[in-house]
């Protein structure tokens, strides 16, 4: 890679008239230099792979697919009400590796509108009350398929605004229980409906900078022990709102860079183990707030290639444990976050596809 | 299975399918709506299926009975994450007025084999929110169990300072940490705990007041381990909002010192020498001493700044935050 960078500084500084005068010999020797520059690249991205292992894109699409089938074992029956953020999460690893289009949009599509209820709030699958997680998850799976105008965005804004608190927070449904995540979830779920303005954003900023720990960190609610997890949906409300200002980026930063350990994985907090979904967790953070070079990133991309099942395809928590959806996931959007090659770009405050995320925001 | 609820007795014997129960023989089963394939269960999902098609019969129909609320329990038993179910059973506690006391022990029994789940925690504060400051001292046993197997548990942790803060019980909290960090130095959660109670219980007076006894506290453990995080981080937030305390405060620079010359597990003993620095502090000839029988090889300390030769050592040791280290150099207070 060196020598080519070098090569090619010395192309440009040929004196011009020479260039003229030889003219034939340069363009031959820009053509060998393009072939050179591929093969580099070529070259790079073999040893690439073979020093950082592989993504078994493959056998992960049909690891994702068959989980979408299964409806008999007792897994896919136990988390049955949780099939919208199942749906999310398989359909943006799909999109991420490209494949969104072996899924039938329309089967997804009406599955995901028959959870809504009257209030405007998504269940987690059919018959399931309406909870603010399944309500994002819904939105963001109609925002892969480009099916946004099925959203009566008054519908759900007026959920949503519905859970706010008297002092910013937000409960996650009817019985109240608060946690900095559904901050996040609102936030996002309205910005990306275009209805931000509806809610208090002041009061939300400031509930959840009231949950900001001395380490930098966020935690769940005000004084709760700050954790990769929450910092995330913290740091992404912050982001959404325009408030990073008002975050400690250098501690915050330090915090989240010590979360990688020895083999190269993340953990959520000190002198825990580390665990595929906190390349997310901790990844998009940093990348927020621009501080993502602090961590060794080949190591982190070994620690992830090396918790996938590469016979029957899926990612797990750490090497060797059994593969689920939701890790397969992360493990993916987390890839994409470090530009492994072959994957679209994910987008960290959203967690949707970048293009998705453009489209949102750019499409007339 | 779960054993000693009188609702789901039948469990402890052969379980009886519904549709073989004469008190269910009234009510039609409502399946699933999943779509066209039809499904070949083993035994143990089908039992659990059953039950849910008889839980979706009885919330369509809203029926707020007692076989209704045993129907959520063993719902309950077989998946404890289905919110929905909870929801109901919450519905179904207001209107048959059950004494909540017995819930509580439900919900025990649930969270012996499912304590990692939002919706145990989330209703076992709905009930306790009910019960008031009765329920106090259950609940502050309830997490004590809960943690004594994972002392980390953080919905253990969340719900026990939601109960100091609405049902009080602080007076022995401070105490409480103390043990856990006993038993494990390491332990971030116990470390933000007793953050959480010297600045919020009303019995303490305060960060301030507890400054002193706390430092002297942390620097013991510090001594112990040098390589905990979560010490060297509380040591730090004693002094929150008060930097220049910190900075001037003997005890700080001094276990700094302590550390380095030990020559053993010095990383963060260096990260905060280097904070000090950058706030202003100035290090004696003692500290270059330390530094430099560190003996780190290939380190050319000879024109360094004391700042910068951290930031080198700290590069070299702890190499998978390399650019971390090479950045804090670049930011360094220009020396004169």
């Amino acid at each position: 890679m060196v020598n080519c960078r070098c090569l090619t500084k010395v192309v440009c500084g040929f004196d011009f008239a020479i260039l003229l005068h030889f003219a034939f010999l340069a363009a031959s020797f820009l053509l060998r230099l393009v072939v050179m520059v591929t093969v580099c690249n070529v070259s790079f991205m073999a040893m690439f792979t073979f020093k950082m292992g592989e993504l078994v894109t493959d056998k992960h699409v049909k690891y994702i697919l068959s989980v979408e089938k299964r409806k008999d074992d007792f897994e896919s029956v136990v988390m049955e009400h949780l099939r919208m953020n199942g749906a999310y999460w398989g359909l943006t690893a799909l999109d991420l590796m490209g494949k969104l289009d072996v899924v039938d949009v329309n089967e997804v599509v009406s599955w995901v509108m028959s959870c809504q209820h009257d209030s405007g709030g998504f269940g987690g699958n059919v018959g399931h009350d309406p909870h603010i997680l399944y309500t994002l998850s819904a939105v963001q799976v109609l925002a892969l398929f480009d099916k946004m105008d099925l959203i009566d965005a008054d519908k759900v804004t007026n959920y949503i605004v519905g859970l706010q608190n008297e002092d910013g927070s937000f409960s996650g449904d009817m019985w109240g229980e608060v946690d900095t995540r559904f901050s996040y979830i609102a936030i996002c779920c309205l910005s990306i409906i275009h209805r931000l303005d509806k809610i208090n954003v002041e009061k939300a900023v400031k509930y959840i900078i009231s949950c900001k720990n001395m380490d930098g960190g966020f935690g769940c609610t005000p004084g709760g022990e700050s954790h990769a997890g929450q910092i995330f949906c913290c740091v992404g409300a912050l982001a959404l709102t325009g408030s990073l200002d008002l975050v400690n980026k250098d501690l915050l930063g330090w915090w989240l860079c010590e979360r990688q350990v020895k083999s190269g994985g993340l953990n959520g907090r000190p002198e825990k183990l580390p665990d595929v979904c906190y390349s997310w967790w901790v990844l998009s953070s940093l990348i927020m707030i621009d501080r993502v070079h602090w961590i060794s990133r080949e190591k982190l991309i070994k620690f992830i290639l090396d918790c996938q099942d590469k016979e029957k395809g899926g990612i797990s928590d750490r090497p060797d444990d059994a593969v689920d959806v939701f890790h397969t996931y992360f493990g993916v959007a987390g890839l994409s976050l470090l530009e492994y090659p072959g994957l679209k770009p994910i987008d960290p405050a959203y967690a949707l596809p970048v293009d998705v995320v453009n489209r949102i925001f750019f499409k007339k | 299975m779960a054993s000693g609820s009188s609702e789901v007795e039948e469990e402890e014997q052969e379980r009886m399918m519904l549709r073989d129960r004469p008190e269910w023989a009234d009510v039609t089963p409502v399946p699933q709506d999943d779509g066209p394939c039809p499904v070949v269960p083993i035994n143990y999902t089908e039992e659990f299926a059953e039950v849910m098609d008889y839980f979706r019969a009885v919330y369509l129909a809203d029926e707020r009975s007692p076989r209704a609320l045993s129907l959520t329990a063993e719902a309950i038993h077989f998946n404890a994450g289905n919110y929905t179910v909870w929801h109901f059973r919450r519905l179904l506690l207001e209107s048959l007025k059950v004494d909540l006391h017995d819930e509580l022990e439900f919900i025990e029994r649930i969270a012996a084999k499912n304590s990692k789940n939002y919706q145990i925690w989330h209703h076992r504060r709905r009930v306790a929110e009910k019960l008031g400051p009765d329920a106090r001292n259950a609940e502050l046993q309830f997490t004590k169990k809960v943690l004594s197997v994972d002392a980390k548990h953080y919905h253990a942790w969340s719900h026990r300072q939601w109960v100091l803060q609405a049902l009080g019980g602080w007076e022995d909290e401070l105490d409480y940490c103390s043990q856990l960090l006993e038993q494990d130095i390491f332990n971030n959660s116990a470390w933000n705990q007793r953050y959480f109670v010297i600045t919020r219980s009303p019995f303490l007076g305060g960060l301030k007041a507890m400054r002193e006894s706390e430092v002297l506290y942390t620097i013991k453990a510090i001594e112990a381990y040098p390589e905990n995080e979560s010490s060297w981080k509380y040591l730090r937030g004693l002094y929150k909002g008060e930097t220049t305390s910190w900075v001037n405060e003997p005890q700080v620079s001094s276990i700094c010192l302590k550390i380095l010359s030990s020559k053993s597990n010095y990383l963060f003993a260096l990260s905060t020498l280097l904070d000090l620095i950058c706030h202003g502090y100035q290090p004696n000839q003692d500290f270059r001493d330390a530094i430099e029988a560190l003996k780190i090889p290939d380190l050319d300390t000879q024109d360094l700044d004391i700042a910068s030769m951290i930031c080198s050592i700290l590069e070299k040791i702890d190499p998978i935050r390399v650019n971390y280290w090479i950045w804090r150099k670049s930011r360094l207070p220009q020396v004169a």
